[in-house]
């Protein structure tokens, strides 16, 4: 459907937007190969943390042919344009990461059935790309103008060590004012996240050093001292409240043969809680940990951060968030709050209200079997341009 | 040789250089062309989706370079025929098209059929098992048509330097393009050894020559028709462009073989008509392959007969459909 010049004129009210939104649903369809052809070619192009340039080099000339302003790079690797409003008094800024959990080594193919999109990364952001990629089409198709200007920022090594790095950098160095800040993700549709957690990522690392006695009896190697620190973590205690959890999430070490003792081991762990203080509290008693075993078994124990996330974000009855919630009510999403400890951080940090969506259902995800469904993202999407008018139109202002 | 070089020079192009689109459907808007997309397919459901959802999108909805989409299959057994009307492709059975003059088994018919079907002054032909599919697959071949009239049939072929040196490096085809078809070519044609990937299933011809060849329907369609195509207007009406890499189902040498049986069908045949060799005696259709079982040698024959269709033109039907006296 091409606007016809009775929608032209943006709507303000959050009721008339809702009443509009089984029509959108309607003309998104439309656009799907448009979208589709974006997550394939995008998602096709690997992208692990770090290694993301030829997939920004593809979205910025999908930047440039949809005659964006200012698309450019920076010196982090962010791919950056701006759709102009109206007016252009206010900015709004949509961020999806660019990077992917899967080496350059893995087979990127993506596969398309009527239902499904199958392959790795699909859901973890090819999705959310491609929305930022053919956003402009879309609003295009649907006759919206937004009065506010839409920074479509492709934020570069935002996963593990990454450390978001792309969205700081960008948010920290722009002069543009935002007014608030939508963060996309594939899946799940009905995310929505609106706080962050405090966080630390780390690593422990353990090795045997080379005038280790071999002759020496008893259980010996990485893996031993590592099973130590593990022990003691495991002792930590953990207060119910504010709710704190300590995930071990990867374990690695020897070499899979029976004549080697095994001279490394990594222990990768993550922890969470609401307080800062606990987070802090609790990093530094594995510091404690860590010094002490490296002491009484000679080995080399040592701890790296990876990132650090602080708590906070916006409140559960704040405009922004409530509307999202008025929002998916009407197009029976049922939502799925949760703290996040992903791109909201750093809007948190500048003090920039802001949210994570999701755009649609997803399965097996962090498997290149990874999939997504096709006929929700239309649902995904029109939740999405609701948003952006409530936006534009001033509903999700603070005024406390 | 040195006609060699020239035309490697001279008509080789690689994609990029056509990768202003909307260039291109200035060009064809001033010629007053239409420009079909054919796929023929036999059990591509893995594949086809992501082909058409890309082509409709890039070459249709944002830039009008193809003026359809269309599907020519051969009865897949698969869902190949929803998936592609699922995702917006003209779909039709290679067997419903003419019905009247019956339907044969093999690629080459469905091509010949879309000559019928389609209404493209040009049309380009895409292998549906592409694995990387993108846009360039069919501007990189329609580019040299519309920016050089005496050009009509362009042929694909895949590159893609390992390093970005400027030093020599070898190039070709595949298996049975160097062991095979290039010696042929080399032997009795030349000129047409210059053809990097002559075997490769994508190519954009004119409608005028599409109609006036004649179509092997098995595998022998792509060589036969450089050799007519060759022999009807030279090396000047033919060119080839470089899509980079394209990644597809690897095949097994045994079923290498088979497609060469029906190449060397093919091009003897064409030696015979042409007059290069004389007394061809009667071909033997049978290709015999083997097996062991427990240590007991079995044949496997095969029975590879390279039928062909007439020139289009002469269809009555056909003639009738384009008002041709």
């Amino acid at each position: 459907m091409q606007a016809d010049d009775s929608m032209k004129k943006n709507i303000w009210n959050l009721d008339e937007i809702v009443e509009k939104l089984p029509e959108y649903i309607e003309t998104l369809k439309e656009v799907s190969e448009v979208l589709l052809s974006n997550l394939i070619m995008a998602g096709e192009i690997p992208a692990p943390t770090f290694k993301e340039s030829k997939r920004v080099e593809f979205i910025l000339d999908r930047f440039t042919e949809a005659e964006l302003q200012n698309s450019s790079t920076d010196e982090v690797g962010n791919a950056v344009a701006i759709l102009p409003g109206a007016e252009g008094k206010e900015n709004i800024l949509i961020v999806a990461h660019t990077d992917t959990l899967y080496s350059e080594k893995v087979d990127h193919t993506l596969t398309i059935q009527p239902n499904f999109v199958i392959g790795p990364g699909v859901g973890d952001n090819s999705l959310g790309l491609a929305v930022i990629m053919t956003l402009p089409f879309i609003l295009e198709h649907l006759g919206i103008t937004l009065d506010s200007n839409l920074i479509l920022l492709a934020a570069s090594r935002s996963l593990g060590r990454g450390d978001l790095e792309g969205l700081r950098f960008f948010l920290s160095n722009t002069d543009i004012p935002i007014i608030a800040g939508v963060s996309i993700e594939g899946v799940q549709l009905g995310r929505l996240s609106y706080s962050s957690i405090g966080m630390i990522r780390g690593e422990i690392s353990c090795t045997v050093p080379e005038e280790y006695d071999w002759s020496r009896f008893g259980s010996v190697g990485s893996i031993v001292t590592i099973n130590e620190v593990i022990n003691q973590i495991l002792e930590i205690p953990i207060p119910k409240r504010p709710k704190t959890t300590i995930v071990f999430n990867s374990i690695e070490s020897g070499t899979g043969k029976f004549s080697k003792i095994p001279k490394s081991a990594f222990l990768r762990f993550e922890i969470r809680s609401e307080s800062d203080d606990m987070v802090h509290e609790i990093y530094q008693r594995i510091e404690d940990i860590t010094a002490d075993i490296s002491y009484r078994s000679g080995d080399e124990v040592s701890l790296t951060i990876y990132s650090k996330r602080r708590p906070g974000g916006i409140e559960f009855s704040h405009p922004l968030t409530r509307n999202v919630r008025s929002i998916m009510r009407s197009l029976r999403i049922k939502p799925r709050i949760s703290p996040s400890t992903s791109e909201l951080s750093a809007f948190i940090d500048q003090k920039i209200p802001a949210i994570t969506l999701g755009i649609t259902k997803g399965d097996r995800l962090d498997d290149d079997r990874e999939s997504i469904e096709i006929e929700p993202i239309f649902t995904g999407l029109a939740q999405l341009v609701a948003l952006l008018l409530a936006i534009d139109g001033g509903q999700c202002v603070d005024n406390k | 040789m040195s006609t060699i070089n020239k035309w490697l020079k001279e008509n080789t192009f690689h994609h990029s250089r056509f990768q202003n689109i909307n260039d291109l459907i200035k060009e064809k808007e001033k010629q007053e062309l239409s420009i079909s997309l054919c796929i023929p397919t036999l059990n591509e459901e893995k594949t086809i989706g992501k082909e058409i959802v890309i082509f409709k999108s890039e070459l249709i909805t944002k830039y009008p370079l193809l003026d359809e989409i269309a599907v020519i299959d051969s009865g897949s057994t698969d869902n190949t025929r929803d998936v592609a009307g699922s995702f917006g492709a003209d779909v039709y059975l290679a067997k419903e098209i003419l019905p009247e003059v019956g339907a044969k088994k093999g690629k080459g018919e469905n091509l010949w059929k879309a000559i019928y079907q389609l209404k493209g002054d040009i049309i380009v032909y895409i292998d549906a098992d592409i694995k990387n599919i993108h846009p360039r697959f069919v501007y990189g071949l329609i580019g040299p048509l519309l920016y050089r009239k005496t050009i009509q049939y362009v042929k694909a072929f895949y590159e893609r330097p390992l390093t970005t040196s400027h030093g020599v490096r070898p190039s070709g085809g595949g298996r049975v393009t160097e062991i095979l078809v290039r010696p042929l070519f080399s032997l009795f044609f030349p000129e047409l050894s210059a053809l990097i990937q002559p075997l490769s299933g994508e190519y954009a011809v004119r409608r005028s020559l599409l109609e006036k060849i004649p179509f092997p329907i098995g595998y022998g369609v792509e060589t036969s028709h450089l050799i007519d195509v060759y022999n009807m207007l030279g090396m000047e009406a033919i060119a080839q462009t470089d899509l980079d890499q394209r990644v597809h189902r690897n095949q097994q040498t045994r079923d290498l073989g088979r497609m060469a049986f029906g190449i060397l069908q093919t091009v003897l045949s064409r030696m015979n008509s042409l007059g290069i060799i004389s007394e061809l005696p009667a071909l033997n259709h049978t290709l015999r392959q083997f097996q062991t079982d427990d240590n007991i040698f079995e044949t496997v024959e095969h029975n590879i007969l390279e039928e062909e269709r007439p020139p289009m033109i002469e269809i009555p039907a056909y003639r009738e459909k384009m008002g041709y006296k």
